[in-house]
């Protein structure tokens, strides 16, 4: 388990939440502000054109054949004993336990948050997951619990799921989760922008956000389910990362079709291409649909043959799930003892 | 995969029932990666090899009248695996009467529709015992186990499958032709896709309704003994398939013998030379399906991860051991350093090592022989100047094992670009144009296969109506389908195997207006 960087470490839980008004204020004004400008070069034009941050960096066409070959070849690794142990500690560690639910309530992230810093009460090497990832009005409690403890708080923001409200009340729901605690935010893409061709929109917006989540890491989420195609996958990939995003992620999780091990591998090719030119390192978060331990090490080797093991890490590697954790725990306790618990024996 | 069926060694305590589970051991794990997966071999408990083996004729196996015998021997590890007999020619002529009888007496005669049953029955059998198939070519050839189980077997059954479906139908396959079977045929295999050869030329020639004498390759006959079985099982009739294992005399015997009727021969282009001039002015049929230098050409615009892939695939595919792999690779200058980059990168990542490990991507070099014609062909790549990438991976210490090679500042006239190396090794070689991309893929004496990447149409149909080779992939390599007729021009030989085109051979067309 690493500790968080320390420029980005919580502070104590008195001085985060939502009682600070006159920070907030100042905070929504000021993005408020920001936002009126990216409207105007929304509007300006440059319809279909690139932002010039992308001038340069390598968007190269995908072959869909080629690609869901690869994955599939990928999906055929044989994980066994050891290597098998390493993924499924490896998966816990990189976890977003996730939930976004209309009814999420004080009394179910506290019990998410304690299960997130200890996944298997019987088993102290179980380390605890990365981060627990919750709407933004349910920020201030994980931040409560799980302050002083190297788990952080994720939030979804920005109009999540489909990231359409106006685009300075986008900002300051931004401004706002990081304020009252979140390490990091998740933000969905404009799909109604790049779709329609308005990039510069799109990358504004991302850049927007970048800077309303201050020292909060931005993940941003393409919705790949919507884009249409991999070659689309790929320029959003390569916009958002151009635009600052710390991680660019599959899926809100929220629509038919959240991440499959090609668009997974299809958005690793773009992260490869993005660290060769422009040096940084932007990490990957699959989400929606991940329920199975052995799909949390099919990631893992596409990652591992894709990225190789710099990116196996929770610093640049995320798998956001809800209910994943426990088949992974069953997986983990039978390989210590060669049998399946019984599945009542997780804690929920 | 289901992981159900797999069984774990369990901790003392977990064997009792009841007892407290004790604490996982989570420590000491290596770190997650490819560096680290915990070997997975294929069990190999299904596979029963014999000690030695005779040949398959009129039904029975039988002993070889020539009283020689060889070893066949696991590329991987140097052990012998059996011993298979040598037919000398009087086994051979053994074989020929056998098929002739069987020809003659009732298989010209068999209708289509019957002969369709025998040939979906042998696809049902090598589909149901596929694994042992598919382990049993790993063991005897060296080529990596997943290749056997996801490419050969599932092939080989394919082409059972397609070729029963126009065995009752030839008449309408040609229009106002009556379609008739030539007789006997001698076929000669190599040893890279051994049962995958066999199952290329007896489904067509079995199907059209002549009857066969096969001869396997010296060094991996047992996968086509193990067919025999399935040959009987499908109630085949004796003598319309024979088995004649042996060397290159044995295959020698069976080409010129006077009573085959149509030869067809898959191997070196030195040897199918040979064979031409052996049966120059006999009037007897022939098709040859010799070797190959498979431009794979590469546009600036085509999808530069999946270029990467398919390079891959093209010339490390079983080794390289193949005869239309992409051992040259033509790229465009303005993308090569991207192209190379990712390759190499690629490179890094192959898993090369034990055949029978689910997670190899290389295997074994077939055979001493061919290993040592594969480290001459680089050793001279060196000397002559072109620059070699080999990825740091540790190689087995038993058996033939050749690391996936690059070499780059490849010049055309260097050997390593002309001569057929078939083994890991690539060359690369730029070009400017696609005017100068089609002057170099044509500059060979070879024409199999050739490999086009650009995400762009028109210049895919552009370029293939100027390859010279007879399968051109777009956007893809070293696919195969049974309903695609596969086969060259110049010294990679003529005749095509697969599809409409592929019954040509085993036909007399009468009334044919073609």
């Amino acid at each position: 388990m690493t500790a968080k960087p320390a420029g980005r470490r919580r502070g104590p839980v008195s001085t985060v939440g939502i009682g600070t008004a006159g920070s907030r204020v100042w905070h929504v004004n000021t993005v408020a502000m920001r936002a009126a400008s990216v409207e105007v070069s929304g509007r300006a034009g440059e319809h279909g054109a690139l932002p010039e941050a992308l001038v340069g960096l390598p968007i190269t066409p995908t072959d869909a054949v080629g690609l869901t070959e690869r994955a599939a070849a990928l999906a055929k690794r044989s994980i066994k004993t050891t290597a098998k142990g390493a993924a499924l500690t490896l998966a816990v560690r990189c976890m977003d336990l996730t939930t976004l639910e209309g009814v999420d309530t004080p009394g179910k992230v506290l019990s998410l948050c304690a299960k997130a810093l200890r996944p298997e009460p019987t088993d102290p090497a179980v380390p605890p997951v990365a981060a627990v990832c919750v709407y933004p009005e349910l920020v201030g409690v994980a931040a409560g619990a799980l302050a002083g403890t190297p788990v952080r708080v994720a939030s979804v923001a920005g109009s999540f799921p489909a990231g359409l409200g106006p685009i300075g009340v986008r900002l300051a729901e931004i401004a706002d989760a990081t304020s009252a605690g979140a390490d990091e935010i998740d933000i969905v893409l404009n799909r109604s922008a790049f779709l329609a061709g308005r990039y510069r929109q799109a990358f504004d917006e991302v850049a927007a956000s970048k800077e309303a989540a201050g020292h909060a890491h931005l993940k941003v989420i393409l919705e790949t389910g919507e884009l249409g195609s991999y070659d689309a996958v790929r320029k959003a990939s390569m916009l958002a990362m151009a635009a600052g995003a710390d991680f660019i992620k599959t899926s809100t999780g929220k629509i038919g079709t959240s991440a499959t091990l090609p668009v997974a591998l299809c958005m690793a090719e773009a992260i490869r291409d993005f660290a060769d030119a422009d040096g940084r390192a932007v990490g990957l978060k699959v989400a929606g649909g991940i329920r199975t331990a052995k799909q949390s090490w099919q990631y893992l080797v596409v990652m591992a043959e894709t990225l190789g093991p710099q990116w196996l890490h929770p610093d640049l590697f995320r798998i956001g799930a809800s209910s994943l954790l426990n088949d992974v725990l069953l997986q983990l306790d039978r390989l210590g003892t060669g049998r399946y618990p019984r599945p009542d024996k997780t804690v929920v | 995969m289901s992981d159900t069926g797999e069984h774990l060694p369990a901790s003392p305590a977990g064997d009792v029932p009841g007892a407290e589970v004790p604490e996982r051991v989570l420590a000491d794990l290596p770190e997650f990666g490819p560096a680290s997966y915990a070997p997975a071999p294929e069990g190999t408990d299904l596979v029963h090899i014999a000690e030695d083996y005779g040949l398959f004729i009129g039904g029975e196996m039988v002993p070889a009248r020539s009283d020689r015998a060889a070893p066949t021997v696991n590329p991987a590890t140097g052990e012998t695996l059996a011993t298979f007999a040598v037919g000398g020619a009087e086994d051979v002529d053994r074989a020929v009467l056998a098929a002739r009888e069987a020809y003659e007496s009732h298989w010209r005669d068999t209708p289509g529709s019957v002969r369709a049953r025998y040939l979906y029955r042998v696809a049902r059998l090598l589909q149901e015992r596929s694994r042992e198939f598919a382990v049993l070519e790993t063991l005897d050839g060296g080529k990596p186990i997943k290749e056997s189980r996801d490419v050969d077997l599932p092939l080989a059954a394919a082409h059972f499958f397609h070729h029963a479906g126009w065995a009752d139908k030839l008449d309408y396959a040609f229009a106002g032709a009556e379609a008739h079977p030539v007789g006997v045929v001698g076929q000669v295999i190599p040893w890279n896709f051994p049962l995958l050869m066999a199952a290329w030329k007896l489904a067509p020639a079995l199907a059209a309704g002549n009857t066969v004498v096969l001869k396997p390759a010296e060094t991996t006959p047992l996968t086509a003994l193990l067919l025999t079985e399935v040959l009987r099982d499908a109630d085949l009739p004796p003598g319309v398939v024979n088995i004649v294992t042996g060397d290159g005399t044995t295959g020698a015997a069976t080409v010129a013998h006077p009573g085959v009727d149509k030869v067809a021969f898959t191997g070196s282009t030195t040897v199918g030379k040979e064979i031409q001039r052996t049966l120059a002015g006999t009037g007897r049929r022939l098709t040859l399906e010799l070797g190959g230098k498979a431009a794979n050409i590469i546009f600036e615009d085509a999808a530069l991860d999946q270029v990467t892939e398919g390079i891959v695939g093209g010339i490390y595919f079983n080794q390289g051991q193949v005869c239309c792999a992409g051992s040259r690779l033509l790229v465009q200058e303005s993308v090569a350093d991207a192209v190379i980059s990712k390759l190499r990168r690629r490179m890094d990542t192959l898993l090369v090592g034990d055949p029978l490990d689910k997670n190899t991507d290389i295997g074994a070099i077939n055979s001493a022989v061919q290993l040592r014609k594969i480290t001459e062909l680089v050793e001279s790549g060196v000397r002559q100047g072109a620059e070699l990438y080999q990825p740091s991976c540790a190689l087995p210490e038993r058996g033939w094992f050749f690391p996936p090679t690059l070499f780059c500042d490849v010049s055309p006239s260097h050997r390593i670009a002309r001569e057929e190396i078939f083994g890991p090794v690539l060359s690369v070689l730029t070009f400017r144009t696609a005017d100068e991309a089609v002057e170099k893929a044509n500059n060979t004496p070879y024409g199999l296969s050739a490999g086009i990447w650009t995400e762009k149409g028109s210049r895919i149909l552009w370029m293939a109506e100027r390859m010279q080779a007879g399968v051109v992939w777009a956007n893809t390599f070293n696919r195969f389908d049974p309903a695609s007729p596969f086969g060259g021009y110049r010294e990679s030989g003529f005749g095509r195997e697969g599809g409409r085109q592929g019954l040509l051979p085993y036909l007399h067309l009468q009334g044919a207006q073609l």
